[in-house]
């Protein structure tokens, strides 16, 4: 034991020699349990990707911008709607969000790593391998038919269309196996922040003074483990199905189609929670320090979270409105529906509550995390909306849907990921971000998605369907979706301030120390970045603000927990 | 109440002692989780209980495996009692029990491979036949995969312990293990009643 950790200390001091030559460097991060380094890799790695992603719903949005345009045609159309959406919520915000829990729960309950390193490393390397295979396919694909290069058959791969009659080719296979290697990358992550929340915790650290991030760790960690396995059974399944002449989804010989979207959003649903309860646990963190206040409700906002990860398990079907379930079915799953909202609104007025006569500081964290506050509520109201059943039956396969889904997506979880990074970028690298870039970023990017998001709401309601490569002219959707694609260009100006942000703050960005925004939690007492060991003697802890008593030995936190 | 709120601490042994075991949590989310997988499969099962369109149906070429059954289950208990003659430092008592839990273990398998054998070549049903061999073989085969690896890892075990590296500190680790065995036992109840009992 005593030996190991001498061996780390050992590379943090490599870490430090610039001599260290390139290949060196290299194989130190390939060989890496660190789960920091592992935490950066899983968010860089996620980056990249959503870059890609990017790029590709640029591409969709040039061939929106003008009535019968044609740049991209109808199947290579389908092919980059298939590859925006799976990259998006499995190489995008699936590792960014585990690179973050990654790197900040053993810091923040005062450990030296998470409870078992090296399963840490085998889940980001097979995190990877499966991502690298999904782009792969628009070079494998074909397979030996001929036949499509990457998959084409949308995120949730709808049955029929993906047995073997209709989708020839090895992209749905390809589409199966990435997917599912991801998975197994997910919840090896997910075993992993348990077992670390549950058996690591510093002395005095009792799971009520644990920081409300690692509380949404645990809790978005079951959710990883019970959500999951339904997509990557009914894909062994499907594999089944194309490889060994299994009937599961295989309507001809009495199988089902319609099963197949029960076990997709049995998963699907938990899913969309499974990406929003990490940004709520961003903003757990963030809101607080920029409002000087202690978060408003611990215990309630805790109850809160595990109330909306257990009930968000009982809402799939209303993903399934139309397929025609009983009214009873239909009826359960709007009112299941209709009971998430409650815990949500819990949360918003407690984020209100802490920012409630404090005293606000204006920082580039701050701004995200109050975009994203009144972002996720409108979120929230449409969701409220195509709850209903009546409303969905109008509405559903329309960009109304797209719209609101996407409020969620980038108008919370995209947003609080940019706090995340303005927030925690200073303690990984003991560089500050600029603010001024960091503005225009904000500004920029808050723009553009306005302009993207908000005009798609009116797209759907005029009735324009999603998943089309084109429409006609003369409808009443020009102006719409040109503005639509306009804020395209503003978005994509905005994440390359980010980009220049993040380059030239490496290089020359003012020094952060180890407690720049004057924060409470045990990872700003440490330095900035964090020896390989975290803390050069573990910690010990009274209350659930331990650099605040620190900080205030006059009137600790513990005198009023 | 102690005056410095972080200081170094010399009883973090004590304090680590009230935490639970790492590997017994582990153990316990990977059996929440393969749970999750397995019940998928059951569902289907059961989605698809009397919905094939020909031939040969359940209750004409099945017949519920007694003596699989009963090797299994007890195969759980022997595990227990490997486990404790462990940790009360008995490793001879440990081979004899493990080793049996092999022998019960591979008897299950074995009389797998058998039922198999007979449904194939006798009653002509493959995964391809109908819905009902496409849900019996993927749910019955995803519990015999589970069985494989559980009985590897068994494997190694004992072979780790013939070589004499087995050592009562390592009672924790092998108590995983069981947990392990003791999760495709109780799956093997869930399979079996919906198998044999309601989807006959």
């Amino acid at each position: 034991m005593a030996g190991s950790i001498e061996h780390e200390i050992a590379l943090g001091a490599g870490r430090e020699r610039v001599s260290l030559p390139v290949l060196g460097r290299i194989h130190e991060w390939v060989v890496t349990v660190d789960h920091k380094r592992l935490g950066l890799m899983y968010i860089v790695g996620g980056l990249v990707f959503f870059v890609i992603a990017g790029l590709e719903a640029s591409a969709i949005r040039l061939q929106l911008a003008v009535p019968n345009a044609g740049i991209v045609p109808p199947d290579s159309f389908n092919r980059l709607m298939t590859m925006h959406g799976t990259t998006m919520v499995f190489l995008v915000g699936m590792p960014i969000l585990t690179g973050f829990f990654n790197y900040l729960v053993p810091l923040m309950i005062g450990t030296r790593d998470l409870a078992f390193p090296r399963l840490n490393a085998f889940g980001f390397w097979i995190w990877l391998f499966g991502s690298l295979l999904l782009y792969f396919s628009y070079i494998g694909g074909d397979g030996l038919y001929g036949a499509g290069s990457a998959p084409d058959v949308g995120w949730f791969a709808y049955a029929p269309l993906t047995e073997r009659a209709f989708s020839r080719g090895n992209s749905t296979d390809y589409w199966i196996l990435s997917v599912f290697l991801t998975s197994v990358g997910s919840t090896a992550t997910a075993i992993n922040i348990i077992a670390t929340a549950f058996s690591m915790r510093c002395k005095g650290m009792t799971l009520a003074k644990m920081p409300v991030l690692v509380w949404l760790a645990v809790i978005v960690s079951f959710q990883i483990l019970i959500a999951l396995p339904p997509l990557a059974a009914a894909q062994v399944m499907l594999l089944l199905d194309r490889f060994a002449g299994a009937h599961f989804f295989d309507t001809q010989a009495g199988g089902s189609a319609i099963l197949w979207q029960h076990f997709f959003w049995i998963f699907g649903h938990p899913e969309v929670y499974i990406l929003v309860l990490p940004a709520f646990a961003f903003a757990n963190e963030i809101i607080p320090v920029f409002s000087r206040k202690v978060l408003f409700g611990y215990e309630v906002m805790v109850a809160a979270s595990a109330a909306i990860a257990f009930i968000s398990l009982s809402v799939w079907a209303h993903h399934m409105f139309s397929v025609g379930m009983t009214p009873a079915g239909n009826s359960f799953f709007v009112a299941s529906t209709m009971l998430v909202s409650v815990p949500t609104g819990i949360k918003i007025f407690n984020w209100v509550g802490t920012m409630w006569g404090g005293k606000i500081r204006f920082k580039v964290p701050m701004l995200f995390s109050i975009a994203f506050l009144l972002q996720f509520l409108i979120a929230g109201l449409t969701g409220i909306m195509l709850g209903a059943a009546p409303f969905d039956w109008q509405l559903t396969d329309t960009y109304f849907v797209v719209a609101h889904f996407h409020y969620v997506l980038v108008g919370a979880i995209l947003f609080m990921i940019f706090a995340a990074i303005y927030y925690w970028f200073p303690k990984a690298t003991g560089k500050m971000l600029s603010e001024r870039l960091g503005k225009w970023h904000f500004w920029l990017f808050l723009i553009g998605y306005h302009l993207t998001f908000d005009t798609m709401h009116f797209c759907g309601l005029y009735g324009m369907p999603r998943r089309i490569y084109t429409y006609q002219p003369g409808r009443g959707l020009e102006t719409l979706n040109f503005v639509t694609s306009l804020g395209v260009i503003f978005q994509a100006a905005g994440v390359l301030f980010l980009v220049i942000n993040v380059l030239t703050s490496l290089r020359s960005g003012d020094s952060a120390g180890s407690d720049p925004w004057d924060a409470w939690t045990l990872e700003w007492a440490t330095t900035s970045p964090p020896p390989a060991y975290n803390f050069a003697s573990e910690p010990v802890v009274q209350s659930r603000r331990p650099l605040w008593d620190l900080k205030h030995p006059e009137d600790p936190d513990w005198n009023y927990e | 109440m102690a005056a410095s709120p972080i200081i170094a601490s010399d009883s973090r042994t004590e304090w680590a002692k009230t935490l639970p075991y790492k590997g017994r949590v582990g153990i316990y989310l990977l059996i929440l989780t393969e749970s999750s997988f397995f019940s998928i499969f059951v569902v289907a099962y059961l989605f698809y209980v009397g919905k094939s369109l020909t031939p040969p149906f359940p209750r004409d070429v099945l017949s519920p495996p007694i003596v699989n059954t009963i090797c299994l289950l007890s195969s759980s208990v022997t595990i227990f009692l490997a486990v404790r003659a462990l940790r009360s430092g008995s490793i001879g008592g440990f081979l004899l029990w493990w080793v049996v839990t092999l022998a019960l273990g591979l008897e299950f398998l074995i009389g797998t491979a058998f039922e198999w054998h007979k449904l194939i070549y006798h009653d002509g049903l493959t995964i391809s036949t109908n819905l009902f061999g496409t849900t019996y073989y993927s749910l019955v085969g995803l519990h015999a995969l589970h069985v494989t690896v559980g009985l590897t890892l068994i494997f190694l075990v004992t072979i780790l312990t013939l070589l004499g590296h087995m050592e009562g500190r390592h009672v924790e680790r092998v108590d995983v293990l069981s947990w392990y065995w003791h999760f495709v036992d109780a799956v093997w109840i869930v399979v079996f009643t919906t198998v044999y009992i309601i989807g006959r």
